[in-house]
């Protein structure tokens, strides 16, 4: 990167990367490589340990769905588990002069 | 060659204390070269018993070769060479002088022949660790680290009370397969998975490790839990319990991670995700599993050293650990972007890094083994590991939303350090036989076949979609998630307050009792004593009282 490209960025101009043209870009060339990933196991055949292991799309659609599971679980845990991030900042005893109850 | 002199261990033990003695200009010098010498050393120990001693009676065998214990000390000694590069130029002396001891501890465990000589470096572990965890230096980092050392110092005493009953039962303290069949196994077991960051405790090692300085996070990501993965492989090789600890392990890592918004937090929980495949590997305990163990420890602790120093070098430049607070750093600091990917890439296990050519053994032992269950399961967390490691890390850190941050690339020594490491992450993806020829068994395994590579990209590109698509659910929140550490961090001292408490309020209200108990009994006794005792007591009283003290003389005589 020239020394005038950088001073650019450090007063903020959009890098070439965050440019919705590049990302629209982005997007298309990522949906062209999926596709192909899937359509190779045409001529690639994928040896099963199982039996639906060997069906068309199936690591396709397992590593999406497993995702697409893990995520939705994590988010209805952290409505149990999340606290603030300053939860253990606070120290875990009152003292007896602020409160009688802990 | 030379002939095999001194434990490698002792070697770089040496070499940190002339760290701390050194003058500063020397220091770096000793501390480079120290691990570099080890390394040396580790390949001049041929395979068996090389150095018995005796200790406080006993006979232990210092060092004892093989190609699994070569294996593990080759990557703590390049492990411990790396870290110190990248951290010399900015750790205090004393951090990196502990983070070299706690490398040397690593490598005398992997060396250790019998039990006594494991357990005396495993507690070299656990202590400078800590020494490590403190060198933070923040008020959380001490507390983190109190909490770090307990832990750990009660692993060790289960460890070494499973070892002494190992002894007296069977008067062997040979490093060798153990089954789970008496209380002292079972105790080496426990203790040996506490280092591990096993359930229920998992929580030890995401509370400690973020606390740490830049540098010190490097040192701790490798060490305490691999040579743990060593001693299972030592000792309970195929125990089957092993495989659904570490199935644990894998989703509460990848759902903790999941969760999480510190960065090197989501490192962490990440680390008890990689080492819960480990432990499934341990525990499938085929030559194919046992291999791929030990071959994704070594690229384990490549690219997660390699995670940490690009985070570290993130934390270093700006201060800031939230990913909420990062993001859009890849303007000013490319190479760490770079180096952060590569090695989210080795993690995630994408084809032609060190992750593909070891962790696709653990799932093929999984499918050749036929443990539907478990290889179902392997493959959905492989996915997970793309998710909250592979994209989430550099996703949060290095792209995302611009944050305005605008800090210089890393610090020379710490840039090197990561091309080295980012190299080595490439160079095993490429050069898979490097690893494989390191490997206990013979290796009869081979990584790139057209259906792997085509499979593992379906796999974890569609897991990569998935995160884009489900980004609007993943917005960062500010905060943190309970965990089991939430017992002894709010829900036990709660308790011994209430306790407390409640013992005071019996206490208060014992004494009035006994303060109004005496104050009745002195009234009864001083001010109404002329009823029994004076010559105006009922002649009724008199007589019991006489006829007690006959009946006390008889008692007397008939005892005497």
């Amino acid at each position: 990167m020239s020394p005038e490209r950088e001073q650019a960025i450090r007063e903020g101009a959009k890098h070439w990367l965050v440019q919705p043209k590049t990302i629209r870009l982005l997007w298309w060339v990522s949906g062209v490589i999926l596709a192909l990933t899937v359509i190779a196991q045409i001529w690639i055949h994928i040896h099963a340990y199982f039996s639906v292991d060997g069906l068309l799309g199936f690591y396709a659609a397992f590593g999406f769905l497993s995702c697409v599971a893990m995520v939705l679980f994590a988010k209805v845990l952290g409505w149990v588990l999340k606290r603030p991030d300053d939860y253990y900042d606070t120290p875990a005893i009152r003292s007896e002069e602020s409160s009688d109850d802990v | 060659m030379f002939e095999f002199v001194m434990p490698p261990a002792f070697i770089l033990i040496t070499g940190a204390v002339l760290v701390a003695l050194a003058r500063p200009a020397m220091r770096p010098i000793f501390a480079l070269l120290a691990p570099l010498v080890t390394l040396y050393a580790i390949w001049q120990v041929p395979d068996g018993v090389q150095l018995t001693t005796t200790f406080l009676g006993y006979q232990i065998e210092l060092v004892e070769g093989g190609a699994l214990r070569r294996m593990f000390a080759t990557v703590f000694a390049i492990m411990a060479f790396g870290g110190v590069l990248f951290a010399f130029r900015q750790s205090k002396w004393y951090e990196l002088s502990a983070a070299i001891i706690y490398a040397a501890g690593a490598i005398g465990v992997s060396f250790a022949g019998d039990l006594i000589t494991l357990f005396i470096f495993w507690e070299l572990m656990a202590l400078f660790s800590t020494v490590v965890v403190w060198c933070g230096g923040t008020e959380r980092a001490r507390a983190a680290g109190i909490r770090y050392a307990i832990i750990h110092l009660t692993g060790g005493l289960i460890l070494k009370i499973g070892i002494e009953g190992l002894y007296v039962a069977t008067g062997s303290l040979e490093i060798q397969a153990l089954t789970l069949e008496s209380f002292a196994t079972w105790m080496i077991f426990i203790g040996i998975l506490i280092n591990a960051a096993a359930p229920p405790i998992s929580a030890w090692l995401a509370d400690a490790y973020p606390e740490s300085r830049p540098m010190g996070g490097v040192f701790l990501s490798a060490f305490t839990t691999k040579t743990s993965v060593l001693a299972l492989i030592l000792l309970f090789p195929g125990q089957p319990l092993l495989i659904w600890i570490g199935l644990f392990m894998i989703f509460y890592g990848i759902i903790f991670a999941l969760l999480e918004n510190d960065m090197r937090r989501i490192l962490s929980y990440s680390i008890v995700n990689q080492v819960g495949f480990m432990v499934t590997a341990v525990g499938i305990g085929t030559e194919l599993a046992l291999n791929g163990a030990a071959a994704h420890a070594f690229s384990h602790i490549l690219y997660k050293a390699l995670l940490f120093m690009s985070a570290g070098a993130v934390m270093y430049q700006t201060g800031v650990r939230k990913c909420s607070e990062l993001g859009g750093l890849f303007r000013t600091m490319p190479l760490t972007t770079v180096c952060g990917i590569i090695g989210a890439l080795a993690i995630s296990a994408f084809p032609f890094t060190s992750g593909f050519v070891s962790k696709s053994m653990i799932s093929s032992a999984a499918g050749y083994e036929h443990l539907g269950f478990v290889w179902f399961l392997l493959i959905a967390a492989s996915a997970g590991v793309f998710l909250h490691a592979g994209i989430k890390f550099p996703w949060f850190v290095f792209f995302q939303k611009d944050s305005g941050l605008r800090p210089p690339e890393a610090p020379w020594n710490m840039r090197i350090a990561m091309i080295l490491f980012s190299a080595a992450c490439i160079g095993i993806g490429l050069f898979p036989n490097l690893l494989y020829g390191l490997l206990p068994y013979p290796v009869d395994y081979e990584p790139y076949t057209a259906e792997h590579v085509v499979s593992q990209l379906q796999l974890l590109l569609f897991a990569g979609l998935a995160f884009f698509v489900l980004l609007p659910l993943m917005k960062r929140t500010e905060t943190l998630s309970l965990d089991v550490d939430w017992l002894y961090r709010r829900a036990l001292p709660a308790i011994a307050v209430r306790v407390d408490r409640l013992l005071t309020r019996a206490a208060a209200v014992l004494n009035q009792v006994a303060d109004a108990a005496g104050v009745l009994f002195v009234k009864g006794f001083k001010q109404g004593s002329y009823r029994y005792f004076s010559s105006r007591a009922p002649m009724g009283i008199t007589a019991l009282w006489m006829a007690g003290v006959l009946a006390l003389f008889l008692i007397l005589t008939l005892i005497l």
